[in-house]
């Protein structure tokens, strides 16, 4: 018997977290030549992926999210703190570039299935390559050929789709194809970069559930990455939000997406389109919540003798039940004035192109 | 039984599309993008056209705007908008037509202005090129439109790139009612754009729709934000209409299993949290008939039928 899909054999017994990250920043240089000015992308990040668990990041574009799956991915190098996958700092272990060991512990999946999979090749050609590098095909062409036709079954494609070329599928398609070359590798974590949000949108939900049926099954643990606050909140057990390069709240994905406790978070919230709550507009309300944002002159915890307000990080108040783990930062904290300053601006700046945010900042 | 005759309100239709039929013609074969679609747009009206890419609802806009480029071809049907023959329209006329009578914002459409020249330049050329004012009224008109969509009159001398997504996007939208049109085309005007931004917009479209009384054909396939700005909507798959009626029908009780896929595609917000299925890889809907009337103003294409069957063993059409 080759490698089972079913098996959850990436989970570690030991109860360490999947993937850890600890007071991860990134400062990207700006200007000319001799300029010493730098833009700071991220700051002071502190996320845990437990074994098994899904957890979205979402912001707004500009706010970091895609800079920090760089990171993790080893695709940018961070300027300061820690990535551990399994316990281990990845950052010390390879120091200069990511290791193969990295790469079969963490894949990616990318948001454009239409540019990642070279249309010269056949599908098949895409798994046996992850396969053969990573030395998980087993030994006979007969293992190898099985095991491509698992995963193919695995993300719900026809084992017959092994012959066709990327144009022959659609996007739905190719991006099944995309995570079965992530799952060839057998990864404890996928990192996915709004991985439908170029799908047709009644094929992103079969997409969604695809990679809840991977978590549950194969215990897979996630990083997905969305500003698609629905979709997070369907998919993930717990939900971060990013402002400015910074969390800013961090809960149990329904708790915190019923009880949005920090302004950000609110303001996010009340923009999501919802034909059940129509008119919910308030511009005025609105407003508030921006200057509650930028320069809140108040915390709701105030007076709290349990949990002391500081305008100092890491303030982080516990909101609700503990047993939904969420917190939210101190409201009397300001953010990193320019880069929440523009982020929240009435007009706030569109980056074009998610991986290109952080160095967009910049030139703002 | 035509869905022309339910119009929201009383009014006389600003436009009435009737059994449009646009082909793409190729060397060995040709593909019907729209077929025999009909509808129709009443003052002040908001119709919102729902569907996935590939499904015809931007070649249909680009038909109302006689945009259509080889190898497209109008096969059938008419347009006409405000009792006027769109499709017999000589170039003079079109050319008055567009943006006065009609105006477009593209998907995209920030991406549209011209980079090198400032923004203020841009709408004075509007002015000075379809209504004849002189540079220094244009210049004048031109401060207001972006007051009236909350931009600084001094931004007249920025240029795009140095205006956010959101700004360009409202830039673009202030041009589009310059000429004060009485159909404004929205094609996808907010798919570039973040979650907060987008609701910006689109209660700036919505005041200056109230404040200026034009009709809206909105396209998009973001269905609840659909519901939240259409009165009344039509849901398209493989260029044929599939359902049509208020919008707050279609949101209560989508009937078409396409329109529920749609629906279900978005998750909600708030209740618990349930499975959903969306439409899967590969299903598709062949030969849809015409639409009947199910219940007063909501009309759909039969289904379940020998007449549409669903084909699950196929790679194109529904997925892409």
């Amino acid at each position: 018997m080759s490698h089972s899909l079913m098996a959850p054999s990436a989970v570690s017994k030991t109860g360490t977290p999947a993937l850890e990250i600890r007071g991860l920043g990134k400062t990207f240089p700006i200007g000319g030549l001799f300029s010493r000015d730098s833009v700071r992308a991220l700051h002071g990040i502190d996320l845990t992926i437990g074994n098994g668990e899904i957890v979205a990041l979402v912001g707004e574009s500009g706010s970091g999210k895609s800079t920090l799956a760089r990171c993790v991915a080893r695709l940018e190098k961070p300027s300061s703190g820690r990535i551990l996958i399994d316990g281990v700092d990845v950052l010390k272990r390879d120091r200069f570039q990511a290791s193969r060991a990295f790469r079969s512990q963490l894949q990616m999946v990318f948001q454009d299935p239409f540019g990642s999979l070279n249309p010269a090749h056949r599908i098949e050609h895409f798994l046996r390559r992850s396969l053969a590098i990573h030395g998980k095909g087993g030994g006979s062409g007969e293992q190898t050929q099985r095991r491509l036709e698992e995963l193919m079954t695995t993300v719900g494609l026809e084992a017959d789709m092994l012959n066709s070329y990327p144009h022959e599928l659609s996007g739905g398609q190719r991006q099944r194809v995309a995570i079965a070359r992530a799952l060839a590798v057998e990864p404890q974590v996928i990192l996915a970069d709004e991985p439908t949000s170029m799908l047709d949108v009644s094929v992103r939900i079969g997409v969604l559930n695809l990679m809840r049926k991977l978590r549950d099954e194969q215990g897979i643990s996630m990083l997905y990455i969305t500003h698609d606050l629905a979709s997070a909140r369907y998919l993930a057990d717990r939900t971060a939000v990013m402002f400015a390069g910074e969390l800013v709240e961090e809960g149990e994905s329904l708790d915190l997406l019923a009880n949005p406790a920090h302004p950000y978070t609110q303001l996010l919230v009340s923009a999501v389109p919802d034909p059940a709550r129509a008119g919910s507009y308030d511009p005025v309300r609105r407003a508030e919540l921006r200057q509650a944002v930028m320069a809140s002159t108040h915390c709701v915890f105030d007076g709290d003798p349990n949990q002391a307000c500081s305008a100092e990080e890491p303030v982080r108040h516990q909101v609700g039940d503990p047993a939904n783990r969420h917190w939210v930062r101190c409201h009397l904290y300001r953010p990193w004035a320019a880069a929440g300053g523009h982020a929240l601006a009435s007009e706030p700046i569109q980056t074009g192109h998610p991986a290109s945010n952080a160095q967009e900042e910049a030139s703002a | 039984m035509t869905i022309s005759q339910v119009s929201f309100g009383s009014h006389e239709p600003v436009l009435d599309v009737k059994d449009l039929t646009v082909k793409y013609i190729g060397d060995t074969r040709s593909t019907t993008a729209v077929d025999r679609v009909s509808f129709s747009i009443g003052t002040g009206e908001v119709f919102g056209l729902a569907g996935e890419s590939g499904c015809g609802k931007s070649t249909i806009a680009n038909s109302i705007m006689r945009l259509l480029k080889d190898p497209a071809k109008i096969a059938g049907g008419s347009i006409s908008f405000g009792g006027k023959d769109v499709l017999a329209m000589s170039p003079e006329e079109l050319r008055r037509f567009r943006w006065q009578d009609v105006a477009m914002v593209f998907q995209s459409a920030m991406n549209s202005l011209n980079p090198v020249l400032t923004i203020g330049e841009q709408i004075v050329d509007i002015f000075t090129t379809h209504a004849g004012y002189s540079r220094k009224e244009s210049l004048r008109r031109a401060g207001e439109l972006l007051e009236l969509v909350r931009i600084d009159p001094a931004r007249l001398k920025s240029y795009p790139h140095q205006l956010s997504g959101g700004m360009r996007q409202r830039a673009v939208i202030a041009m589009a009612v310059a000429l004060k049109p009485s159909l404004l085309i929205l094609d996808e005007p907010t798919t570039a754009l973040d979650v907060v931004v987008q609701q910006e917009i689109m209660a700036q479209i919505k005041e200056l729709q109230r404040e200026l009384g034009f009709s809206v054909l909105f396209i998009t396939h973001d269905m609840s934000l659909m519901v939240e700005l259409s009165h009344r909507m039509a849901v398209m798959y493989g260029g044929r209409i599939v359902e049509t009626a208020k919008a707050q029908d279609v949101y209560a009780t989508p009937r078409h299993p396409y329109t529920q896929a749609l629906m279900s595609a978005f998750p909600p917000l708030t209740g618990p949290r349930v499975p959903l299925t969306g439409l899967p890889d590969g299903v598709k809907f062949r030969n849809i008939p015409d639409l009947t009337e199910v219940v007063p103003g909501h009309f759909v294409a039969p289904f379940g039928s020998d007449a549409s069957v669903i084909d699950s063993a196929n790679l194109e059409g529904a997925a892409r």
